[in-house]
């Protein structure tokens, strides 16, 4: 029996949701090499992070403090969640897949002489031990893969795993001040430009609407998009293509490299659908095409394609969604 | 200044691969390839940064068959000034011998950066430069958006993250990894092609760095496709699609 330890996330002083499901991913995780589960927190005064933690069945959460936390940096977050797994005794860390958890969990695995999977989809029972399953070449080749080194790290795909629910019971939290030498910490964090919205969050809303070539101008996102989204409280989303070309933010973008999505509801406007587009959103349960090109790649994917100039079509359609909705 | 990158040979990303019919390996018939799009950014970077700050060398590393040798060839005709080819079975790689290879050049070469993609088109794995770093004992700035160099002794990045964009600054030596849109990476002309025959290029193996690919850490156990969706309908008007949403689908 092996224990299993997740590494939190958080922003602002809050739980950032995506933990949630990398919670989920180590109980299934948890349900092959089974010794429980704990939580790791790093963090500065991060206590209401633990607290927001408690009733999710972790046996134990290691809140890992020193003021160097103050601001994220890679360098110092690596040796705290380093301490956590230590004082947990756990040879599997499972974090989120999100630009954090790409960021720092590869140095935690380094400094724990681990093998890490990356944002893998799927976890399965393989021959007394553990395989991972996930997506490579944008997704058009799905690997199985194993971790040979003593203890296994990996970077779970949010979308992949539901995000677990609190049943109540309590997990003790241990603090443990991680004495961290600052001058060897040659990274500061200087500030994050937030791309401030009301709209759901792109990696977990439940309808996205998103835009490419086909709009034609950067004011169609004003004009044609955000109506639509409107309409369904929808997050927005882009093609690669106009954010290259300033259109609309490159946190918008949907794909390979960018977010990966998986919403009830995706609709795609004048998007031609690249393959590194479709692996970031090939997963949404309804997806909605609308462009005027019956060749269009994306139409391959598309539960729904409607083959029609999206100025007349979308506009149209988001009267229509408000009707019924009314 | 000295910057090390590099240039990782990987199929066309335009170009479908998929698995051969036992799936213990990727079919590579008929398939294209060139340099992994981010090492191509990594590789502009490097040159431009060396131009600005006046002085400086960009090495170029490779891993794998003699085929590879043409991108280390590709990123000389772009500028960099020396090349190396780590000759190996790339099928044997994972992202931590590679990281133990980078780091042991690191070590004889003593680069103030490396840069280097933020993740292969192919393997999508996102963790060399990271582990390099944590090696190294050196701070980090991945999915660079904008470098803007102190001198030559640091830099503060611009990164892209959930939410928007994070700044860090951090002293040299680092490693920085780069993402879409840091640069439009230069063409290279016919004189940069032939002038790149004529500049220094060495050849090593696994071996030479210290490390063995016969106990990787992470292992492929199989490929395969993924599962296709169903196959969608074409709906012929607005009305229509409004009416399969609600009804059908049972998503408004």
């Amino acid at each position: 029996m092996s224990k299993v330890i997740v590494l939190a996330e958080h922003q602002n002083g809050a739980l950032v949701k995506a933990t949630l499901n990398a919670i989920s991913a180590a109980k299934a995780l948890n349900g092959i090499v089974g010794g429980g589960f704990s939580i790791a927190v790093v963090g500065h005064n991060a206590g209401a992070v633990s607290a927001s933690l408690q009733g999710y069945g972790a046996e134990a959460i290691y809140q890992v403090e020193d003021p160097s936390f103050e601001g994220y940096t890679a360098q110092a977050y690596a040796q705290g969640f380093h301490k956590a797994v230590e004082a947990s005794g756990a040879s599997f860390v499972v974090a989120a897949s999100t630009a954090k958890g790409k960021d720092c969990t590869p140095r935690v695995a380094a400094r724990l002489d681990a093998g890490q999977a990356s944002d893998v989809v799927a976890i399965e029972a393989h021959d007394g031990g553990v395989a991972y399953v996930r997506p490579m070449w944008a997704g058009n080749i799905i690997g199985k893969v194993k971790i040979n080194s003593a203890t296994q790290v990996v970077t779970v795909r949010p979308t992949d795993f539901d995000a677990a629910t609190s049943e109540g019971g309590e997990s003790p939290v241990t603090v443990i001040q991680a004495g961290i030498d600052a001058s060897s910490i040659r990274m500061s964090y200087v500030g994050l430009d937030e791309v401030k919205s009301d709209r759901p969050a792109l990696s977990d809303a439940d309808a996205v609407v998103s835009g490419g070539r086909g709009l034609k101008e950067a004011e169609n996102f004003e004009k044609i998009v955000m109506p639509l989204a409107d309409s369904l409280n929808a997050a927005i989303g882009a093609s690669r293509a106009v954010c290259d070309l300033g259109w609309a933010p490159n946190d918008w973008q949907v794909g390979q490299t960018g977010k990966v999505v998986a919403p009830n509801l995706y609709i795609a406007l004048g998007i031609s659908g690249a393959i590194q587009h479709l692996a970031g959103m090939k997963g949404s349960k309804t997806i909605v095409a609308i462009n005027k090109d019956p060749d269009a790649p994306i139409f391959q994917v598309a539960d729904y394609g409607l083959v029609e100039d999206l100025f007349k079509a979308a506009p149209e359609l988001t009267e229509a969604i408000k009707a019924a909705k009314a | 200044m000295k910057i090390l990158v590099t240039a990782k040979r990987v199929t066309d990303y335009d170009s479908k691969v998929t698995p051969t019919a036992d799936g213990s390996a990727i079919n590579f018939d008929n398939v294209d390839f060139k340099m992994n799009p981010f090492c191509e950014i990594a590789v502009e970077e490097a040159i431009r940064v060396v131009e600005q700050v006046g002085d400086g060398e960009v090495i170029v590393v490779a891993m794998g068959d003699e085929d590879a040798t043409s991108e280390v060839r590709k990123a000389l005709a772009m500028g960099a000034h020396k090349g190396i080819l780590v000759e190996c079975d790339e099928a044997k790689l994972d992202s931590d011998a590679v990281a133990k290879m980078l780091v042991k050049i690191c070590e004889d070469e003593e680069p103030d950066l490396v840069i280097l993609g933020k993740q292969a088109v192919d393997g999508d794995s996102n963790q060399v430069g990271q582990l390099m770093a944590e090696y190294l004992g050196w701070p980090q700035a991945t999915f660079a958006y904008k470098v803007e160099l102190d001198g030559d002794k640091g830099a503060k990045v611009l990164r892209e993250v959930d939410g928007g964009v994070e700044t860090v600054s951090l002293t040299f030596p680092a490693v920085v990894t780069t993402d879409l849109r840091l640069n439009e990476p230069r063409y290279t002309k016919l004189p940069d092609i032939m002038k790149a025959k004529r500049k220094p290029f060495e050849t090593m193996e696994p071996e030479d760095l210290g490390v063995d690919l016969d106990s990787p850490k992470v292992e492929v156990l199989s490929y395969g496709l993924p599962s296709e969706r169903q196959a969608g309908q074409i709906v012929d008007s607005v009305a229509t699609l409004v009416n399969k949403l609600a009804n059908e689908a049972k998503v408004l």
